[in-house]
């Protein structure tokens, strides 16, 4: 079979910048999971 | 330099504007040498020593010395130590300030400074550590810009865009802690692609972790050296709660910093047996690891612990200026002095009168705009209209 | 706040649907096959040291082949071998004389790039300028180039040169393995120049087996080793020497590891960093929040409790005293009154004794001490 990539640098290359995507992913996703998370406690305490 | 007034015509020639004024002519006359004669006429550089002063003095020394920056505010609304608050404003300007040097004096640095977004923009090459680095110190002088804002919002008085920002500081806070850890021990990562090159004392591969500890400490450092000055020569700007705020933050910072560098000290020890370099250690090179892991950060450690313990705010500012200077000391050894360490003699850089000149400059554009902040803005002072509620 | 859980949900789900799309078929094939061979037919050259002879004809060549600036000595002057030199901006390719202990004649070595096969400068470069090719050169793009330079600082072997006389639009210049030329099927323009065969240029795998096959042939005229075949992760150049590597400027220290290994680890942390910290940090401000809110519960509770023993008190306090002082004004008034009714007696007793003339006038003082008592008890209460 053929490999996808032949070399070290080119699989980093494509690795990487998938994270990279992943990243954005996750800085955005995580704080809007914890919005959700928090969201009752807050509007409970409307004091 | 301390009575002197703001506006008017007898406040223009102070001994600290003529020299500024000097210095920042001699920038202008340096900026177009660079831009007309190329590296070449200006830096001493060469096809061995590609980095030089520019990147081991402006990049590396000043990232980490404007790590104050995200420390205070990590401090201040992550850790919920409410006393940091009075140091959180000079702090992110320090940092702001900082950053936007750094990045002015990549201009001067690289060859073509108008393509310096397009790692992100046009071509990234994500496996390299300088895009990282790249990456983090754009969006991060964004948050810092985002979080300085506020002040500048109450000198125009702009409520409304003020309460915004206010309303965001607990993300952009978080933010600048993941993107200042991340570029942080990431500069000090850049070197790691050169094994052969770097002296095996100051090459480990925990080198970012060493970045990124000392950065810590050096951030902490420069607000209590940086606090020093402010005191000084802007004391008229200062109001109650900010002096009142600035000696506790000078004792709990100094705490911190000690025993942070204490834990830098240990990791520093365990990289040199990690790698089994204690023979290098009975060689010229290892007096002068030696003197930089002694002299310059248990030294101070040492001086800040007993500043702390005898509530001397004195012993404490000389420890944060050994602390700094250790900092920069470390910096400029990795990326100038260290590196091709192997080199004959004559091939070795040494800066050029011209690099330290466009350095100096940089850093008095800082000091400038930083005056000009202070003086106008409520860095040191609350704004009369602007409770502080966060 | 602003968005809903069906919302949040929702993009959850496109985000893990395309991740997942985009991964399938190549993360399947990297799990498989975790070393990276190189490509297949890659070219390269093989230099034999132990032929060359320092002519410097492979020098004017790529010179030429490339247009690059007249040089300042010119290349058959042989006296700048003297001197050790390294790439410049002007010149791709030098040759270098190095004397060994023991041997009589001065070997040869010529220097470029190597090509490498993981090539720290592609790896370093931020905007992917340098590029490792299928036929086997590391090529430039000079469109990209920042000029930052860390390129040169990765490279093991001090190859990539600076133009940095140049103000605006200086490159990075290296060898470029003739690339334009290999590709009209043309031989690099060094290669072609040397007199001696001290170069040979083919697809790298034919050239180790090459390289070998010389060494068991000639075993007395060669070390036993390729330099280039494991170097740094491998190179495009090859090299076969009579001595110690180390002898002619070619750093034996430098170990197999591609460069990206070197820097795998930090960039892997860098995501670790990414997800982690703001879940780390968001922890810490929520139990900080905590502590912060319970000591505020707690001071206010006590502060609640406090005002009300405190009130308690106080109302005690203020009606013992009201207590007291209607007690004190009691005794006022029945003084008072004892007073004027002695007062009155001794009048009526005076009065009766001298028939009754003063009797009036006494009475006055006694109603205006009541009086004075009065309102004294009364400022105490409003105080209270
Ligand atoms: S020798 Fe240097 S410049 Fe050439 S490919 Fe290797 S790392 Fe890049
Ligand atoms: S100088 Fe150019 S080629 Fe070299 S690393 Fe920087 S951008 Fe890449
Ligand atoms: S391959 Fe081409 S560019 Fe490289 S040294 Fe030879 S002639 Fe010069």
């Amino acid at each position: 079979m053929e490999p996808d990539f032949y070399t070290l640098q080119g699989f980093m290359t494509h690795v990487k910048g998938v994270i990279y995507v992943l990243m954005a992913g996750g800085l955005v996703g995580i704080p809007l999971f914890w919005k959700f998370l928090a969201g009752r406690d807050e509007k409970k305490r409307t004091y | 330099m301390a009575g002197e007034h703001p506006t008017g015509q007898r406040g223009l020639f102070t001994p600290f504007n003529v020299v500024a004024g000097i210095i920042l002519l001699a920038g202008g006359v340096l900026t177009v040498m660079r831009f007309t004669g190329g590296l070449a006429a200006v830096t001493a550089l060469d096809d061995n020593n590609p980095w030089g002063l520019w990147i081991g003095f402006d990049l590396l020394c000043g990232v980490a010395l404007a790590a104050g920056g995200y420390v205070t505010s990590a401090g201040a609304y992550i850790f919920g130590l409410k006393r940091f608050h009075a140091a959180v404003r000079p702090a992110i300007l320090t940092a702001f300030l900082g950053y936007a040097l750094v990045v002015l004096a990549l201009h001067y640095d690289v060859g073509r400074p108008w393509r310096l977004p397009y790692p992100i923009f046009v071509s990234p090459g994500p496996t390299s550590l300088l895009f990282e680095v790249g990456l983090c110190v754009f969006l991060y002088l964004t948050v810092l810009f985002i979080e300085v804002t506020p002040a500048a919002f109450e000198w125009l008085k702009l409520t409304r865009l003020r309460a915004l920002v206010v309303k965001l500081t607990l993300v952009l806070t978080i933010f600048g802690v993941v993107l200042s850890t991340l570029h942080q021990s990431s500069l000090g990562a850049l070197f790691l692609i050169a094994p052969g090159k770097l002296h095996p004392l100051w090459y480990s591969g925990y080198l970012p972790v060493f970045f990124f500890v000392s950065s810590i400490f050096a951030g902490m450092s420069m607000v209590i050296f940086e606090g020093t000055l402010a005191h000084k020569y802007l004391h008229h700007k200062m109001d109650e709660a900010h002096k009142a705020g600035t000696l506790n933050v000078v004792l709990s910072f100094g705490k911190a910093a000690a025993f942070v560098m204490a834990g830098y000290f240990y990791i520093k020890i365990i990289g040199l047996a990690a790698d089994d370099n204690w023979h290098y250690l009975a060689t010229g090179w290892g007096l002068w690891y030696l003197l930089e892991l002694f002299g310059f950060v248990a030294f101070p450690a040492f001086l800040y612990a007993l500043g702390v313990r005898e509530k001397n705010v004195r012993t404490i500012r000389v420890a944060s200026l050994f602390a700094v200077l250790g900092v920069v000391l470390n910096r400029l050894n990795v990326s100038v002095i260290a590196f091709n360490w192997h080199l004959p003699l004559s091939q070795w850089y040494v800066p050029s009168i011209y690099e330290v000149g466009t350095s100096v400059f940089i850093v008095t554009l800082g000091i400038v705009a930083y005056k000009f902040a202070a003086t106008h803005m409520p860095i040191l002072h609350g704004h009369p209209d602007f409770e502080y509620e966060h | 706040m602003g968005i809903s859980r069906r919302k949040f949900l929702g993009w959850m789900g496109a985000a893990a649907g395309a991740a997942a799309a985009s991964m399938k078929p190549k993360a399947a094939a990297a799990a498989a096959a975790k070393s990276f061979p190189g490509h297949p037919d890659s070219l390269g050259v093989l230099h034999d040291t132990t032929r060359c002879i320092g002519c410097r004809k492979c020098e004017a060549a790529c010179n030429e082949v490339n247009n690059l600036p007249k040089p300042e000595a010119p290349f058959d002057d042989l006296s700048v071998l003297e001197r050790r030199r390294r790439t410049h901006a002007g010149s791709y390719t030098v040759v270098n004389k190095f004397s060994v202990p023991g041997k009589k004649d001065p070997v040869f070595v010529k220097r470029q790039c190597n090509h490498c096969l993981e090539p720290a400068c592609a790896s370093a470069c931020f905007v992917q300028a340098f590029k490792k090719s299928e036929k086997g050169p590391v090529v430039y793009n000079e469109k990209v180039c920042v000029g930052c330079r860390y390129c040169m600082v990765a490279c093991p072997f001090y190859v990539p040169a600076y133009e940095y006389d140049k103000a605006l639009t200086p490159r990075v210049t290296k060898c470029t393995m003739c690339a334009p030329r290999i590709a009209e099927g043309k031989l690099p323009g060094c290669v072609a120049a040397c007199p001696k065969e001290a170069l040979t240029f083919g697809p790298r795998k034919k050239l180790l087996e090459y390289a070998r096959a010389r060494i068991a042939k000639h075993p007395d005229r060669y070390v036993g080793h390729i330099y280039g075949e494991r170097e740094m992760g491998g190179t495009s150049w090859l090299y076969l020497s009579g001595v110690d590597f180390g002898h002619i400027g070619m750093d034996t220290g430098i170990g197999d590891l591609p460069a990206a290994a070197y820097t795998a680890g930090p960039l892997a942390a860098v995501p670790l960093v990414v997800g982690l910290w703001p879940v780390l940090l968001t922890g810490i401000w929520a139990i900080s929040k905590r502590k912060e809110k319970r000591a505020s519960d707690e001071l206010s509770a006590a502060l609640a409790a406090n005002t009300a023993a405190h009130e308690q008190k106080k109302r005690e306090e203020l009606s013992a005293l009201r207590q007291k002082l209607s007690k004190e004004k009691e005794a006022a008034v029945e003084r008072a009154v004892k007073q004027a009714l002695e007062e009155a007696e001794k009048e009526r007793e005076q009065a009766a004794a001298e028939a009754g003339k003063e009797g009036g006038r006494q009475h006055e003082p006694a109603a205006r001490q009541g009086g004075a008592e009065k309102g004294e008890a009364e400022q105490a209460d409003k105080e209270n």
